[in-house]
């Protein structure tokens, strides 16, 4: 039982660094540049796509990741420059509109180039296999290097942020953009590479997330939309709160899936209606808690320090 | 002619239009064209409902197919436990008379709102969408839970819901009956715009601290219109259901969501018809350009993006500048 206990909560810790890799983006964009990006997801999905077309075609993940990336980071920028950049002083309901064109858009487009059957990748060959964490408790290594990667990522998002010259920038174009303006920053590029970040995150978390699940059209918007969970529990535009905020919610999320159909068969005595029942109410769960959360601290648990 | 003539014979126009579609439909020998026209007629009821909130209220809720899927499934429900003639919960015995289950269906949808809005208006701008848009997704994957009602199969409605001895197999009966509410509905919903309660909407939209500081409490107020929006929409559900004599959980997808807004948008957000046009226009665009080419999407996509950085006040915004150009 321990042990069942031990693997989800490590299960829970890899889902947890996975959305904050997409919360951090899009908190990051919102706070700086006051945009709500719905696209965001289609950004992890065409991480997860390029990486796996490159992984099958070539067999070598030390060419998929740089693919996922590039591709990622390449239509993020582009996005921004092309459509985002006319976005900025919009109120969010175009916001809304014009970059959920873009997901329509961006969906039909891979299916047109992919097809829209799902794609299975295999995990890469260095990291495939278990390890034993402790004696008995054998333990995937991929995931545990997605842990790895995605808290090696959060430190170093951190010291970008708060060490760097570019941080600083970042900070201070989310406090008062005009004045960075007025001091002779070149904004507009600041904006762009503030978006490129995002999207990097972004495909990063696709092109982990492509082994684990099959790599098909919709992936973007059924995480996108637990990444919203994350920022509204964690607190809009904080980036410490995207961090706690996806943690919490990965956990929840995987233990309710892990335990919910016990307790289910324990109440229900037909299986299957059981299992159904279990995994509707999993699913609900995250959703449960961000309405919790709303109730007793409407500006989420770890609010942007104003 | 003084514009509010103008509104005057642009709705008898379209009144007298909507009223021959299917003398129309039989006379270009396009018997579809009934069905198409009901859908746009459901659509804009939804739409309309949304654009209270979203374009006088100001609320960009992303999870109104929550109120429309509910809606659909309150007709579904109670015609399941009908037909099998056994209670829901033991005491609800099922219906399917179109006046039974569309209060119901109003009614649910409304408690639901109230719920929904309670808890979603206590935050505003970013984080509203998002958590309407969460709410919703927590609905749909309810429904796909409950195995009893289908899951994600959906739930068929063997015979749409009676009203009277009318024939409502005939889509252009059912038709007529859905003219009759949307008419009925927009006739309603037009005088809730131009009420005390629609201005002070509007001013909540505009300056919701300078709302406050005259000592009206706004949260009520936009709870209030969320509540109307939520039954509107659940309305339009429950009619929808009933024209498609099917209910499912993707009724309640985000896409829907996604597409109600579309439509307030194309047609024009806070104008009272806009949600009309915008539903016909994007019913009929999905209709031609499915026929035409599967990719469909590929094409609205980008005419969503230009629309919205191009086009302010969609096509309601285009009709006025034509009128105020004639005059």
């Amino acid at each position: 039982m321990t042990v069942f206990v031990l693997e989800q909560l490590l299960n829970g810790l890899q889902l947890g660094v996975t959305l904050f890799l997409l919360a951090a983006g899009l908190t990051l964009i919102f706070g700086i540049m006051g945009i709500i990006n719905l696209a965001h997801g289609s950004l992890y999905m065409i991480g997860a796509y390029a990486a796996a077309l490159v992984a099958r075609e070539t067999g070598s993940w030390l060419l998929a990741v740089p693919a996922g990336l590039l591709a990622a980071g390449a239509a993020g920028m582009l996005i921004e420059m092309v459509i985002m950049r006319r976005l900025y002083d919009r109120d969010h309901l175009d916001q809304v509109l014009a970059t959920y064109g873009l997901i329509l858009f961006c969906n039909e487009l891979v299916t047109l180039l992919v097809g829209r059957q799902p794609m299975f990748v295999g995990i890469p060959p260095g990291l495939a296999g278990a390890i034993e964490l402790i004696p008995g408790v054998p333990y995937s290594i991929y995931r545990l290097s997605i842990i790895g990667f995605g808290l090696a990522l959060a430190v170093g998002l951190y010291l970008l942020i708060q060490k760097t010259r570019l941080g600083m920038l970042i900070r201070a174009g989310a406090t008062n953009r005009d004045t960075v303006r007025a001091l002779g920053v070149d904004i507009r590029l600041l904006y762009t590479l503030v978006f490129g970040l995002g999207a990097l995150l972004a495909g990063f978390a696709g092109i982990m997330m492509g082994p684990l699940l099959s790599v098909q059209v919709g992936m973007g918007e059924q995480i996108l939309i637990m990444t919203f969970v994350v920022v509204v529990v964690g607190g809009v535009g904080s980036i410490r709160g995207a961090f706690f905020g996806a943690i919490i919610v990965g956990i929840v999320d995987t233990m309710l899936r892990g335990f919910m159909p016990g307790w289910m068969r324990g109440i229900i005595s037909d299986t299957a209606q059981a299992d159904a029942l279990s995994a509707g109410l999993s699913s609900m769960g995250v959703y449960l808690l961000m309405a919790l959360v709303l109730l007793f601290r409407p500006q989420g648990l770890f609010p942007a320090r104003t | 002619m003084t514009r509010q003539n103008v509104s005057i014979v642009l709705i008898v126009v379209l009144g007298a239009l909507l009223l021959a579609v299917p003398a129309l439909a039989a006379a270009l020998g396009n018997p579809a064209l009934v069905g198409l026209a009901t859908r746009v007629l459901i659509y804009a009821i939804a739409a309309a409902s949304l654009n209270l909130v979203l374009g006088y209220g100001g609320m960009v809720s992303f999870g109104h197919a929550a109120f429309l899927g509910v809606g659909g499934y309150v007709v579904g429900i109670l015609f399941h436990h009908f037909r099998f003639s056994e209670p829901l919960f033991g005491v609800i015995a099922g219906s399917d008379q179109l006046l039974v289950v569309l209060p119901a269906a109003v009614l649910i949808t409304g408690i639901l709102a109230a719920g929904i809005g309670a808890l979603a208006l206590r935050t505003s701008g970013v984080q509203f969408i998002m958590i309407t848009l969460a709410f919703a997704q927590m609905l749909y994957f309810f429904f796909i839970a409950l195995k009893t009602y289908g899951g994600d199969d959906g739930l068929v409605i063997r015979r749409r819901s009676a009203l009277f001895d009318l024939d409502m197999r005939d889509d252009r009966t059912f038709f007529y009956v859905v003219l009759g509410f949307a008419v009925t509905f927009f006739a309603i919903y037009a005088t809730v715009i131009r009420s005390r309660f629609g201005l002070l909407l509007g001013a909540i939209r505009q300056n919701e601290s300078r709302v406050a500081a005259v000592g009206i409490a706004p949260y009520r107020y936009k709870l209030a219109a969320f509540v109307i929006s939520g039954m509107g929409a659940g309305l339009a559900g429950a009619l929808l259901a009933n024209y498609q004599r099917f209910v499912s959980p993707d009724m309640l997808h985000w896409t829907k969501s996604g597409e109600l807004m579309m439509m307030v948008i194309l047609g024009g957000a806070g104008t009272l018809f806009g949600p009309l046009f915008g539903a016909a226009a994007l019913i009929s665009l999905e209709t031609y350009l499915t026929q035409w080419t599967e990719r469909w999407m590929l094409i609205l996509g980008p005419v969503l993006i230009l629309i919205v950085l191009f086009m302010r006040g969609g096509i309601a915004g285009l009709i006025d500048q034509l009128l105020r150009r004639l005059k």
